[in-house]
């Protein structure tokens, strides 16, 4: 699942999962995703940091507060890219923090890491 | 005379009147009237007690009942010179509480009680209304002397229309004078001076009516008293009792007439003007008196035995030929006509907005919210009060048959105000006196006033039939209209003023001493009886943490009009040390805005209204408690201590407000740089990804053609990003080539709703604008305003939430400067967001991405401080609103000629 609301960007990544064999869904609302999330159950969590309705780090800090999903892989993904916003993705439990602007094929292999391919 | 020529006369002196009324309110709004507030305008304004009952009817009284006339001079005179201790007392509450009537005065001491306010009304309005009728019967009489007098020209229409003219035309020309606008203390000082200046002919016109009776007529003086004693005035003996209770009559109506009133502390401009008043009033109504004897006794002598000697002023000089005189005296009875009706139909007009139309409005408006103008409302409202008020007398005029002579119809009216007495001065000296008490005290003395003498002045079998005056109502002789409780053989008049006067006191005394006082009360009353002690006692304090001052702006707004009402703001801000629109709603502030608010509407209603907004309606004794150690610690503290108070709080909260300002300024750095990198990162992150796909080459040609066309797009939002930026800076640091040229600011604005109106064009948008107020050339650079007004259009057209948006464009010219305010309809901006809007990157919500990266405002910001004006957020307009200031006629910078 892809929260990203960016509609340029969230075009750019569907593309590049889609093309590698993921099925895509994306979201731009914070505000809905940690509802989705629940319902949809997906493989990997693709988050952007900023969001509107509700920021990434807060979905991400509700995700990891429920036991059941607290296993679930995390994606971060800012356009800032500054040491602070990294760390605390990490703190709030981030499995892995990506910067904007990525190489596609670091991208896809950074999602594939995640679950476990 | 003519009738025409007659009716040309007075319309020129009143067109007269008029323009030295408006002529003297242009200078004082220049600010050069400092001779307006000179002690002796104030005196002759209080002439206006000589109405036309003592220009004409003193003669007809001295005619019929002798020495008598004089009482109504005495009392006034007691009052100036043994009772000045409590006019100044009166002026000084008036001036300090802002009072605007009596009825105000008296509702403001008894806490603020609009029910009060209401009865005082009705009492004035009812009591003043035989006053009016006089005034117009004499008017009437006076056009019939000089219409018999004269066979050619018009012919005057008969006494009853005559009398509606008068009236119309009186209405009329009041309206015109008193009500042109709503004034923030209810000081006309046009109407002042137009009164002054009838003072002046009055006095000079009777003068001369006596100087010829006594040198020309007669022989001199000595033949003068020799004709006094050959005449029926002689035989007149004086009646103790009436003798002392006209003389207390008319000192208690000099200072409870509305219109007395309202001369003597309403317009009352400097408290030291009374103190010359004291001596100054009194000589003037001696000069006034000193011919109304001789007047009467050569009238008597001269005239047939059937004359009216309250006409005698006209009747003698005429009978002699003596036209111009006759001329003179009849300006001099009209302008005590005119004088008395105006301001008397000025000052019930204000009680009756304040009083009883505001309250109504108040509780009648749906929300708490105050809507619509409220100063149209309140002018309208006392246009139609004086018209009302005339339509009144005149009513009474014609039922009363007219026939009545003058004085004992302006007596009839005095003790119809002299029921406001036990109130009044109960209030200044007793602070037991309460709510309850005043308005037990009111109704009963009024009542009694309409059953005794009111309402059989109508005559026998108009109200009451013969049979209930002679037998009283039902057969119970002691309910006898003109002899309560069998006291039978008194004078009627004296008669009703007792009996009026005792029920009115003892219900005051009984219902003040068996009622509680409310807290607003005990407050107002300390306030009005200590008022010499506790000059800087706070009548009031608001809870500050309950008050929202964009909504006291918008009140405001309402009630002073949009202009005043932002100056007031500012200036409040100002002193405070801050700047803005939106003062701290400290103590201080909200009374100072209370008394203003209160000027216009009087202080009951700004009292409401003003607690309605704080969430409250009435003080507790926990507040009580508050004010009253407030009081005392600014009491003990000295006033130098007090101002360096004042000046450390000031310092305090700029400093405070710049530690805010640096503090945010820090953060706003990090934030700047964080937010370019956000900004340049985003669209390169599509450019990158959809490069990269791209080059790989595997990709079906029409969704590389989707793919592109994203690249392109994205590249365009970086350009402009940079582009911005590096406007941005040129304009900070004022190095920017300005091309000034002349411009219609009429084209400006239409470039700017053309080029904005791609800006979501699926949206329709009423655009509202005042072309005639746009017509202006003004000297700027076109290309840089364009883009501030293209901007905040399309901020507008981005941001507005109203289901049917609207844009009002409004322009005003200041002197050398433009204003140019943009108002959409929607919800604004919150209040603690206003102050940032302004910064870069300042986008208030992430959700709107239109394109834009948050630097709009920051760079109309920049524009504006280049082109020499500025631009500001307004508050409470009722939506988003931006204020462009921008100077009429740009001159080049020294620096770009250089250049």
């Amino acid at each position: 699942m892809l929260i990203e609301d960016e509609p340029n960007i969230a075009e750019a990544i569907r593309f590049l999962l889609t093309r590698d064999g993921w099925q895509v869904t994306a979201l731009a609302d914070g505000g809905v995703a940690e509802q989705a999330v629940r319902q949809d159950r997906p493989d990997l969590v693709i988050l952007d940091l900023m969001l509107p309705g509700r920021s990434g780090l807060e979905i991400l800090m509700a995700l990891r507060a429920d036991p059941a999903l607290s296993g679930l892989p995390v994606m971060m993904l800012t356009a800032k890219g500054q040491g602070r916003d990294r760390e605390a993705a990490e703190r709030a439990g981030a499995d892995l923090f990506m910067a904007k602007p990525f190489a596609n094929a670091e991208f896809v292999a950074a999602a594939r890491s995640l679950v476990g391919l | 005379m003519p009738f025409n020529l007659l009716v040309l006369a007075c319309l020129t002196y009143v067109a007269f009147l008029f323009a030295i009324a408006f002529a003297v309110e242009r200078r004082a709004q220049a600010g050069a009237a400092g001779w307006l507030r000179s002690p002796w305008i104030y005196t002759l304004s209080l002439s206006i007690y000589c109405t036309a009952w003592t220009f004409y009817g003193a003669v007809g009284y001295a005619a019929r009942s002798g020495l008598e006339f004089v009482t109504i001079y005495l009392g006034p005179t007691l009052m100036f010179i043994g009772w000045w201790w409590v006019l100044r007392k009166l002026v000084r509450i008036g001036r300090q509480q802002r009072v605007t009537s009596i009825a105000d005065m008296i509702s403001s001491r008894y806490g603020k009680s609009n029910l009060l306010g209401v009865i005082v009304t009705l009492i004035c309005v009812v009591a003043a209304t035989p006053y009016i009728a006089l005034q117009l019967q004499s008017v009437t009489l006076s056009f019939g002397v000089f219409a018999a007098a004269g066979s050619y020209g018009w012919v005057m229409p008969d006494t009853a229309s005559t009398g509606l003219w008068v009236a119309s035309g009186l209405a009329l020309f009041t309206i015109l004078f008193g009500t042109r606008n709503l004034d923030a203390n209810e000081q006309h000082t046009g109407i002042v001076i137009a009164i002054a200046v009838e003072a002046v002919v009055k006095l000079v016109a009777l003068v001369a009516v006596g100087i010829f009776v006594v040198w020309f007529i007669a022989d001199g003086p000595a033949d003068i008293v020799t004709r006094i004693n050959a005449s029926p005035i002689a035989d007149w003996e004086l009646v103790p009792t009436r003798w002392a209770g006209l003389i207390a009559l008319s000192a208690t109506a000099v200072i409870t007439l509305p219109r007395m009133f309202q001369v003597l502390v309403v317009e009352n401009s400097d408290e030291r003007n009374l103190a010359t008043a004291s001596w100054a009033f009194p000589l003037y109504l001696a000069a006034m008196s000193v011919f109304v004897v001789p007047i009467a006794v050569v009238g008597l002598q001269m005239l047939p035995a059937g004359a009216n000697p309250d006409l005698f002023v006209l009747t003698v000089p005429l009978s002699v030929g003596q036209g111009g005189l006759a001329m003179l005296a009849f300006l001099g009875g009209f302008s005590s006509a005119t004088s008395m009706v105006i301001v008397a139909s000025i000052a019930l007009a204000t009680m009756v907005s304040n009083h009883i139309v505001m309250p109504v409005w108040l509780s009648l408006r749906p929300t708490r919210e105050v809507t619509g103008d409220v100063r149209r409302l309140v002018l309208n409202a006392r246009r139609f009060s004086i018209a009302g008020v005339l339509g009144l007398g005149y009513l009474y005029y014609s039922f009363s048959g007219g026939s009545a002579s003058l004085a004992s119809i302006g007596l009839i009216s005095f003790v119809g105000v002299a029921q406001m007495m036990p109130a009044m001065l109960g209030g200044l000296f007793w602070r037991g006196a309460t709510r309850v008490g005043a308005a037990a005290g009111l109704i009963t003395g009024f009542v009694l006033w309409a059953y005794t003498l009111f309402l059989p002045s109508f005559g026998p079998d108009s109200v009451f039939s013969l049979s209930v005056l002679m037998d009283g109502p039902l057969g119970l002789s002691w309910l006898r209209p003109q002899a309560l409780f069998g006291a039978r053989g008194m004078d009627p008049l004296i008669h009703a003023l007792f009996w009026s006067l005792v029920g009115n006191t003892t219900a005051f005394a009984l219902g003040s001493l068996f009622s509680f006082p409310s807290p607003v009360e005990r407050v107002q009353g300390l306030a009005f009886v200590n008022v010499f002690d506790t000059e800087r006692s706070e009548p009031q304090a608001w809870d500050q943490g309950l008050i929202d001052t964009e909504e006291l702006l918008k009140l405001a707004q309402r009630i002073l009009g949009d202009e005043p009402a932002l100056t007031f703001f500012q200036q409040a801000t100002q002193e405070q040390g801050t700047d803005g629109y939106l003062p701290d709603p400290t103590p201080a502030f909200l009374e100072a805005l209370e008394r203003k608010l209160a000027g216009a509407v009087g202080a009951a209603a700004a009292h409401a209204m003003i607690a309605e907004l704080a969430g409250r309606a009435r003080v507790t004794v926990a507040d009580l408690i508050r004010v009253a150690d407030e009081t005392a610690q600014i009491m003990e503290n000295s006033s130098r201590l007090e101002h360096q108070r004042a000046e450390l709080e000031r310092t305090a909260r700029q400093l405070r407000e710049a530690n805010e300002k640096l503090t945010q300024i820090s953060i706003q750095k990090d934030a700047f740089l964080s937010q370019i990198s956000h900004e340049l990162r985003t669209p390169m992150t599509s450019i990158r990804a959809f490069s990269e796909i791209l080059m790989e080459g595997d990709v079906p040609p029409e969704m590389a053609v989707t793919q592109a066309r994203i690249i392109h797009e994205e590249a365009i939002r970086l350009t402009r990003l940079l582009d911005d930026l590096l406007d941005l800076s040129v304009l900070e640091n004022g190095t920017v080539q300005l091309d000034l040229r002349l411009v219609s600011l009429t084209e400006l604005i239409d470039r700017a709703l053309r080029a904005a109106g791609q800006v979501r064009p699926d949206q329709t948008f009423v655009i509202w604008r005042d072309l005639p107020t746009e017509a202006l050339f003004i000297r700027t650079d076109p290309d840089r305003l364009a883009q501030v007004f293209i901007n905040l259009v399309s901020n507008a057209r981005k941001y507005c939430d109203a289901r049917q948006p609207e844009i009002r464009i409004a322009v005003k010219q200041r002197g050398a400067r433009v204003i140019v305010d943009f108002i959409d309809n929607g919800s604004g901006i919150p209040k603690d967001k206003q102050h940032i809007i302004f910064e870069k990157f300042a986008r208030l919500t992430d959700q709107t991405r239109a394109g834009g990266a948050g630097l709009g405002l920051a760079i109309c910001r920049e524009i504006m401080a280049n082109l020499g004006g500025s631009i500001t957020y307004l508050p409470a307009q009722g939506g988003a609103a931006f204020r462009v200031t921008l100077p009429l006629r740009l001159e080049k910078p020294k620096y770009s000629d250089a250049a």
